[in-house]
């Protein structure tokens, strides 16, 4: 962000590796760098290394190679108590035998702080979850979304400057899990903390993050704002783990700046916007998201290519509708079309034209 | 609410529930019903009945039914000895125990109480005959008739009968014998002898209902006991023979006017033994005559029923309260070291990889498939003065040769052979609860702050309590009631209450006192049980 010198990098990795095994590297030379204050997710398939990564934060597990920066110095060898991180878990790792309460003033306990000045914070964190009343319970009295609130005032508690959240809404179900998305987004940045989350649910990562970091197969892919990650993806990898994308292969025919022609496997040609194709004659994967697939001829540019498409099924699902084409050979392309007043709905087995806006149309590594 | 819900065919709810789920029941109770069954008669039953004879008592009732009767107005606090029916009560009562072979269980039994009492009544036993044979021989001389079993019956056989004498004399025969008196006697007690004559009609009958069911021999030809001239010689110096007619009249009334001797039974009794003319016998009698006591609990905690209460031993012979104390105290140590030993293992066992951990657990369970005695006489092996131990630190010069340690036959020896017997009750419950800790918690308690101490002593520990005690109410209940090493090896010094049940079980015979020390022990067990529940909960008790 801002390049002041009180803004430098609060959480850094530099080169860091780290094998479980001594043949496999578990994440390979990862590199990042954290401002203070944002709110980085760390979105990837299972086994991509994520929460390895988070563990190496946390102290739970050590890099095999590389630095582990927290506010300029390196936290190599400082033990995971130390570290001042707050944590929250995946299964919430609230202790069975405590209350509430004792659960809140643990943290504060270990730190020696004064009774009152205990009371005090914890009282204040759990207004911060909306959570005052359940003080006295267990955490076996308490449903899902509490236990995750209490969680989270736990690992607020003791202020930390960066807390990390390992899936932490995994095992909710969905209502609760985007109220839970929203108020941990708003906690976050109202108390101005660093946070690290790690999740494989994409939709969580884009509505809640500054920065996105995917992970696979132990490297960060991309590391971008949420709307870049959707709309510019920089890899199929990317293009294909973020939201619902259409793919469609071939070979690069021609190039010229920052548009290219791509010769589809049925031989037809569409223009797409070159990503990491660099040579003509290269194999390249083009992706197109659904709801930037146009059906209406007039309002594209008169010289941009069209497919010819079949429909194959159509979808009512309330606020959009969505269309199932074959395109090109494929028969899983999908369009999305809003389910407005004037909207065409299309039925099976009509032959339409599609198109769309070569900026849309990103040819990508096959 | 005062409305009570009703079915769709307007029976009450409940009702129709109830009747929906009792095939269920039904099907349940069938499928453990086997197992019930077998467990009540083999296992439930006899130790029922085993501790009801920690206060049953019919003993003394059951052999000497009218001497408790006739002592039942006998103070012992006046220092005199009993009048002269209660000495007539003893003698018949004696007679017919001898004859039945039970007044030596009788002795052993009151015995346990006063020393002294099982050969005085093994003894009179065997003197009980003189007296019968003083006036049985002038009877006999009197008239040749009375040597015949016949007249006897003749003069006592007939109708209408005295049902109700038979009925008490078949039912007190039954209850010394312990033998079913039912079955036809072929004799029934004339009445209007009974009234004549009590106490020979008595002991006559009595004599017939043991020889036709017992002995299986016609009463009607079989000569009667000594005891019964000695009756017929008490019933003939008060009755009244003048309107008798009936059998042997003529033989009665020569008896009754000739000068038979006097049968003195205090006197009798006297000879036949010295400690008759003391009152302790008598008071041992009186004090323990009631059909169910608690002395055999009182002995069970050094302590004894006298006529003047309850006594305690002195503290020289005070042994089985400091047993239990030591029972108790020797299960706390093996529980004890049981944890220190088994926590370790069992974390290591919850948080070792799969493969490693089963290999363990294989370990831990290697001494299950290893005989008990084969394990315990190992100990004896390692443990002794000559044994491996003691071999190594002599060899390693720790231990001079002369001065080889004693560690076994001693409390040192039961407390490491049962520890290590043990050892798997406490390990198992401890692991299967220290694997559902999940090892986010350790990590959650550092997160925060914790050291690993903390973080173990405050998180992880607790969490693993209820398996410390699932592991030791096991260890302990099984400790305290342990038998085969603490016999082995805990010599004199190291052994349990439980040896001591055995020995009173199968050498002294004191069944009463034996059953006592177990209900004590299942009494401890349950207190200690019901303790844990007040304090930790029994449900916190996981054992998988």
């Amino acid at each position: 962000m801002a390049d002041t010198a009180t803004d430098q990098a609060f959480v850094e990795f530099e080169r860091v590796q780290k094998s479980y095994d001594g043949e496999i590297l578990v994440v390979k030379d990862l590199n990042l760098s954290m401002p203070k204050g944002e709110f980085l997710t760390m979105l990837g398939p299972s086994g991509s290394g994520k929460t390895t990564c988070l563990m190496m934060l946390a102290g739970f597990e050590t890099a095999t190679h590389g630095d582990i920066r927290l506010g300029g110095t390196s936290i190599n060898n400082i033990p995971p108590h130390k570290r001042g991180i707050g944590m929250v878990f995946q299964n919430y790792a609230l202790f069975p035998h405590m209350t509430v309460a004792e659960n809140l003033s643990f943290p504060l306990e270990v730190r020696k702080i004064g009774k009152s000045e205990r009371e005090e914070k914890i009282m204040r964190a759990l207004g911060m979850v909306q959570m005052q009343d359940f003080a006295g319970r267990r955490p076996a009295q308490l449903s899902g979304g509490q236990q995750q609130r209490i969680a989270l005032a736990r690992a607020l508690v003791f202020e930390p400057e960066l807390v990390l959240m390992d899936e932490p809404l995994g095992a909710l179900d969905k209502q609760l899990r985007e109220t839970l998305q929203f108020e941990i987004t708003r906690l976050a940045h109202d108390l101005g903390i660093t946070t690290v989350y790690v999740t494989h649910d994409q939709t969580e990562a884009l509505t809640m993050s500054d920065r996105v970091a995917v992970f696979d197969d132990g490297r960060i892919q991309q590391l971008a704002p949420p709307d870049q990650l959707y709309e510019e993806p920089q890899n199929s990898f990317v293009a294909q783990f973020i939201g619902e994308n259409n793919t469609l292969l071939g070979v690069i025919e021609k190039i010229k700046g920052d548009t290219c022609e791509v010769r589809l496997d049925d031989g037809s040609i569409i223009d797409a916007k070159p990503i990491n194709v660099t040579e003509v004659g290269q194999r390249t994967r083009v992706s197109i998201r659904p709801e930037r697939v146009e059906m209406d001829k007039t309002r594209l540019n008169p010289d941009a290519h069209t497919l010819k498409a079949e429909v194959l099924e159509f979808i009512y699902m309330g606020d959009i509708f969505r269309t199932r084409l074959r395109v090109a050979g494929n028969d899983d392309f999908v369009i999305k079309t809003r389910n407005a007043p004037d909207q065409i709905r299309l039925t099976p087995g009509t032959q339409i034209d599609i198109g769309w806006m070569p900026n849309d149309c990103r040819a990508l590594d096959a | 609410m005062a409305e009570t819900m009703l079915a769709a065919d307007g029976t009450p709810l409940k009702r129709s529930l109830a009747r929906a789920l009792r095939r269920q029941k039904l099907r349940a109770l069938m499928l453990i019903a086997p197992l019930l069954i077998f467990v009540l008669i083999t296992f439930i039953v006899p130790i029922a009945s085993m501790l009801f004879r920690s206060i049953e008592n019919e003993i003394v009732q059951n052999t000497l039914p009218y001497t408790v009767q006739e002592l039942a107005s006998w103070d012992a606090a006046t220092g005199e000895v009993p009048d002269e029916p209660v000495f007539e009560a003893m003698y018949f009562d004696m007679f017919i125990a001898a004859e039945a072979k039970r007044h030596t269980r009788l002795g052993t039994r009151l015995n346990y109480e006063q020393t002294g009492l099982s050969s005085l009544f093994r003894q009179s036993g065997r003197k009980l005959d003189d007296l019968g044979k003083d006036i049985q021989k002038p009877l006999e001389k009197l008239n040749g008739d009375w040597k015949d079993g016949e007249t006897w019956y003749a003069i006592f056989n007939g109708t209408p009968a005295d049902t109700a004498l038979l009925a008490t004399q078949r039912a007190r025969v039954a209850a010394l014998t312990d033998n079913p008196t039912e079955g036809d006697v072929n004799f029934a007690p004339r009445a209007d002898i009974v009234q004549l004559l009590p106490k020979t009609a008595r002991a006559y009958t009595a004599w017939a209902v043991f020889e036709a069911t017992q002995k299986d021999r016609d009463p009607a030809t079989r000569d009667p006991w000594e005891a019964l001239p000695v009756a017929l010689a008490t019933d003939l110096q008060t009755a009244d023979l003048s309107t008798y007619s009936g059998p042997g009249a003529d033989l009665l009334r020569a008896a009754q006017s000739a000068d038979l001797p006097t049968p003195d039974f205090t006197t009798a009794f006297v000879d036949m033994d010295e400690d008759w003319a003391t009152i302790i016998p008598w008071q041992t009698i009186q004090t323990h005559s009631s059909t169910y006591t608690g002395g055999y609990f009182l002995n069970a905690v050094d302590a004894q029923k006298t006529p003047e209460g309850i006594a305690w031993q002195p503290d020289d012979k005070q042994i089985l309260l400091k047993l239990f104390g030591r029972t108790i105290w020797m299960s706390l140590l093996i529980t004890f070291s049981c944890i220190a030993l088994g926590y370790p293992v069992a974390w290591l066992l919850a948080n070792l990889p799969m493969r490693k951990a089963n290999m363990l657990l294989i370990l831990v369970l290697l001494p299950f498939w290893t005989s008990l005695l084969v394990r315990t006489s190992a100990w004896k092996v390692m443990l002794q003065q000559q044994g491996v131990i003691n071999d190594v630190l002599v060899w390693i010069g720790l231990v001079d040769d002369a001065n080889r340690l004693i560690m076994i036959n001693n409390q040192f020896g039961t407390i490491v052979a049962m520890t290590h017997i043990l050892l798997p009750f406490m390990i198992l419950p401890m692991y299967s609860v220290m694997q559902t800790i999940q090892p986010s918690y350790l990590r959650a308690a550092k997160s925060l702050g914790a050291t690993n101490w903390t973080a173990f002593w405050r998180v992880y520990f607790p969490q693993s309590v209820p398996g410390i005690g699932a592991g030791s109410i096991l260890v302990f209940i099984l400790a305290i009631g342990y038998y085969i090493t603490p016999e082995i090896v805990g010599g004199t010094k190291g052994v349990f209450i439980s040896n001591r049940i055995a020995y009173h079980i199968s050498s002294s015979l004191n069944w009463g006192l034996a059953a006592a020390l177990g209900s004590i022990l299942l009494a401890a067990v349950l207190v200690l049980y019901w303790a844990y529940d007040k304090i930790v909960g029994i449900d916190n008790v996981k054992l998988g």
